[in-house]
């Protein structure tokens, strides 16, 4: 059997015009709506910004859903919803009262009925609500635009508890949908914000789309942080998710995407320089963290946790796992460095690594050599965390042995209090964003109510009193001194131990305009040309 | 025929009660919890116990199975534990890319692999046959995901012939949906290819050497015509066969492929649904493979009554 030349010239000339007619560019229409193709930091998959903490649910949220107060990016709560607002003299009475043409999606006006269904069921979620309600007589809509909230006691984070700017924040929607139980998912995504949830075009872990919502009145003021006007300047928002962050990179090199929200250091330099790219670094940090087991030996013994203490280098860590100096910082304040709480008091360690110091305190305390599990989790934000801790501990003579396994499995046993022999652990790298750490009573590094708080399980029932004198101050002044003795005592009795504060990055086309730097990202004002 | 297609479909149940069996105790011993992942990783163990009390999982594991045979039985797959969409409706939407995809391969395969293997055996010992086999062996030892990113590599990022990601319905634009689908194609195909270019070589090696290949030349027939009707059509049933075993191949290699080319199809929804313990989508979709593999099984059945006659059930 031969094939003639003839055929195989046939042959190869048909390949080459399917790949040429395969490879030309197809032709857009000038009517198509302005849509905005973003890579979002994680697959979107539960809509219910209260069910769950996650950031990329709290970023839906911000889309779809308006907040009475936002922070600005000073960290100063800024009117929202609210057109204005009455504290009674003896600071136990605040009358909240809606602005102008605030409206759902579904077209139903925004009533101050709606709106304390919303914080009551955010409440039941969140700490700062907890301790909101904690301090409440009662909440009641006085009439159609009016909020009453009516305290037992002072409370002086009530503006800063209605700006909570991360998860749980208190996103108002309609009373029907938020008398769904917390626990329980809603389903129907209505909200009033700047952009319309799609669920018809929702492809759960593939896609989501919001539409601009035409009929919302953004404020007057400047975008800032996530205060100020939400002027939606594009007409579709698609988040399309990438399995890998390489893909996302290739699309945003090729035109196919708008927009990474979110990228770690490391990405940086295989964008810089790319044609049509623009790399952004963004103001929000993010903190890492070794927290321990207080429940089980060896961490139940203070000495043990301040031997760690004492060996830990944050620049270490930061070169290792950052590595771009001009991507991390060397941050001891507990509350995060650049906002109004960042302090030095009590800082022990962590700066400046001391062995021998670290040595004589082990030899000191109770551990005798055993085992130490630490658990972390195989994803990209850890990367480096679990083996620098292993490094450290080994240093100081701690038999540290580190368990590697996927997100969900780290979250469950991490929750477990029991023995890491048992199924239990004792050491866990843990990130946070700063926004997540600027307040004393939203920090879960100050979680101290011990057997099941947050994972760690810190038991300091003074750090819990200091909270509640916290709550109780609306002096700045006397605020800051409290939040000082709160990290004073958190240094001392080594609740965790901070490894240093980290930005990430933004990347863009060159023809995305407006990218507002906040520690959200936030998707009105972004302009595409 | 008909009794043939009602007693495969019979002994399909029992299959599909073992397979679901199987996956729910796997699913249940694995560590991790859905309502862990759905409280988030702030969630404090009370707030991810009354989840979990919620969600049913709480419940004795005997109860949880007895409710989700009861369940399927009535034609319910359930709903997400975490986006709260009917399961049913997940996959249905996930199945046109992964059709798709895996369509494009075979036909790609059989395109290639076919007259690949057929003139490998018929230069044996030859360059030909030699170079063929050497491509086998490669495409049998480089895993899918390393020739995505090379095919990425070369013919998107650099040459800039086709996109790097994405999936495009054909019914929506053909042409869009070609470009996007040719090189997760390729990459689903190659090892594939790999395997049935082998078949196809041993199988018509074997023919080759039959009484009737030196008929057909005796009645004065050209080469070509020798191999294409006459010992090709022969050596089928081999090459069938591995077709079918192969679609199981194809399956693993979907899930790899829609990942790398970030294609929505249920390849990327299964990799979600375990990491996120999303247990009735696993569940659901389990069972959809193991339904496949019976439906291809039972095609490859039928098929082999019509490429050879002498074949009765």
């Amino acid at each position: 059997m031969m094939i003639s030349r003839r055929d195989a010239a046939s042959l190869l000339l048909a390949g080459l015009t399917a790949v040429a007619v395969m490879a030309a560019p197809v032709a857009g229409s000038a009517a198509e709506p302005k849509t905005l193709k973003v890579s979002p930091h994680a697959s979107l998959r539960v809509l219910d910004p209260i069910t769950t903490n996650a950031y990329i649910t709290r970023n839906h949220g911000y889309l779809v859903y308006d907040t009475l107060f936002s922070l600005d990016a000073a960290f100063n709560p800024q009117p929202q919803m609210v057109q204005s607002w009455k504290v009674s003299d003896d600071k136990l009475t605040y009358d909240f009262t809606l602005r102008d043409g605030l409206a759902f999606h579904d077209g139903t006006p925004v009533t101050a009925e709606d709106c304390v269904a919303s914080l009551q069921r955010w409440a039941k979620r969140d700490l700062i609500g907890r301790r909101l309600v904690g301090a409440m007589k009662e909440m009641t809509a006085v009439d159609a635009r009016t909020i009453r909230i009516a305290l037992k006691e002072p409370f002086g984070q009530m503006l800063q508890a209605l700006s909570k700017p991360s998860s749980f924040v208190p996103f108002i929607m309609p009373k029907r949908i938020a008398d769904t139980p917390p626990d329980q998912n809603i389903t129907e995504i209505v909200g009033s914000g700047p952009f319309k949830f799609v669920a018809g075009e929702f492809q759960p872990g593939v896609k989501v789309v919001y539409e601009r919502n035409a009929a919302y009145v953004p404020r007057s003021e400047v975008p800032n942080g996530t205060a100020g006007g939400k002027v939606a300047k594009v007409d579709r928002i698609e988040w399309i998710s990438f399995p890998d962050m390489q893909a996302s990179v290739n699309a945003l090199k090729k035109g196919e995407i708008d927009l990474i929200e979110n990228m770690t250091a490391d990405i940086k330099p295989t964008l810089e320089g790319a044609p049509g790219v623009v790399v952004q670094k963004r103001s929000g940090l993010s903190a890492a963290t070794i927290r321990f087991n207080w429940s089980q030996p060896p961490f139940n013994d203070v000495r043990v946790r301040r031997a760690v203490q004492l060996a830990v280098s944050q620049r270490d860590f930061m070169d290792a796992v950052i590595g771009d100096a001009d991507a991390y910082q060397i941050c001891p304040g507990m509350f995060i460095c650049g906002t109004p709480l960042e302090s030095r008091a009590g800082v022990v360690g962590t700066v400046e690594a001391d062995i021998a110091k670290a040595k004589a305190m082990l030899a000191q305390s109770s551990y005798k050599g055993e085992k130490v599990v630490i658990i972390t989790p195989n994803i990209v934000s850890f990367g480096g965390l679990a083996p620098l801790t292993q490094q450290v501990m080994r240093q100081i003579g701690i038999n540290a042995e580190i368990q590697t396994m996927e997100w969900s499995t780290f979250l469950s046993r991490r929750t477990l209090e029991k023995p890491a022999a048992e199924g239990g652990w004792n050491v866990a790298n843990a990130v946070f964003t700063s926004l997540d750490l600027y307040s004393p009573l939203a920090n879960l590094n100050f979680d101290a109510r011990g057997p099941g708080s947050y994972t760690g399980f810190v038991n300091d029932p003074k750090t819990e009193e200091l909270k509640t004198q916290f709550a109780r101050e609306s002096d700045p002044a006397k605020q800051k001194a409290i939040a000082d003795e709160m990290q004073t005592r958190a240094y001392d009795q080594v609740f965790y131990i901070p490894l240093g504060v980290y930005n990430s990055f933004a990347a863009y086309r060159s023809n995305i305009r407006n990218f507002i730097d906040s520690a959200i990202p936030v998707f009105w004002a972004i302009e595409k040309n | 025929m008909g009794y043939l297609i009602l007693k495969r479909i019979a002994a399909a149940v029992p299959v599909m009660l073992v397979v679901a069996t199987i996956v729910f105790i796997l699913l249940r011993l694995s560590p991790g919890d859905p309502a862990m992942v759905l409280a988030g990783d702030m969630a404090s163990p009370q707030e991810v116990a009354q989840i979990r009390a919620r969600l049913g999982l709480d419940r004795p594991l005997p109860v949880q199975y007895a409710t989700w045979l009861g369940d399927m039985a009535r034609g319910d797959f359930g709903v997400s534990i975490l986006s709260k969409r009917p399961v049913l409706e997940l996959i249905l939407a996930r199945l046109e890319p992964t059709f798709v995809l895996a369509f494009c391969a075979i036909v790609l395969t059989v395109l290639l692999a076919v007259p690949l293997g057929a003139t490998a055996a018929w230069y044996h010992n030859s360059w030909i046959d030699r170079a063929v086999m050497a491509a086998s062996v490669l495409g049998f030892s480089i895993p899918a995901f390393v020739i995505g990113y090379l095919l990425i590599l070369g013919l998107s990022m650099s040459l800039d012939i086709f996109p790097s990601q994405g999936y495009v319905s054909p019914f929506a634009d053909p042409l869009g949906a070609a470009r996007h689908l040719a090189l997760p194609s390729l990459t689903l195909s190659v090892v594939f290819m790999a395997l049935i270019a082998r078949v196809t070589r041993s199988s018509v090696l074997d023919v080759l050497g039959e009484d009737f290949v030196r008929t057909a030349r005796a009645k004065g027939n050209v080469e070509r015509r020798v191999l294409w009707r006459h010992a090709l059509p022969n050596a089928a049933i081999p090459i069938i066969t591995v077709i079918g075993v192969g679609i199981a191949l194809l399956i693993s290699g979907v899930v790899v492929t829609e990942s790398v080319f970030n294609i929505p199809g249920v390849g990327l929804l299964t990799i979600d649904a375990i990491l996120a313990r999303d247990y009735p989508i696993v569940q659901g979709l389990i069972l959809f493979f193991a339904l496949v593999f019976v439906a291809v099984n039972l095609l490859i059945d039928i098929v082999y009554v019509l490429v050879d006659p002498r074949i009765r059930y």
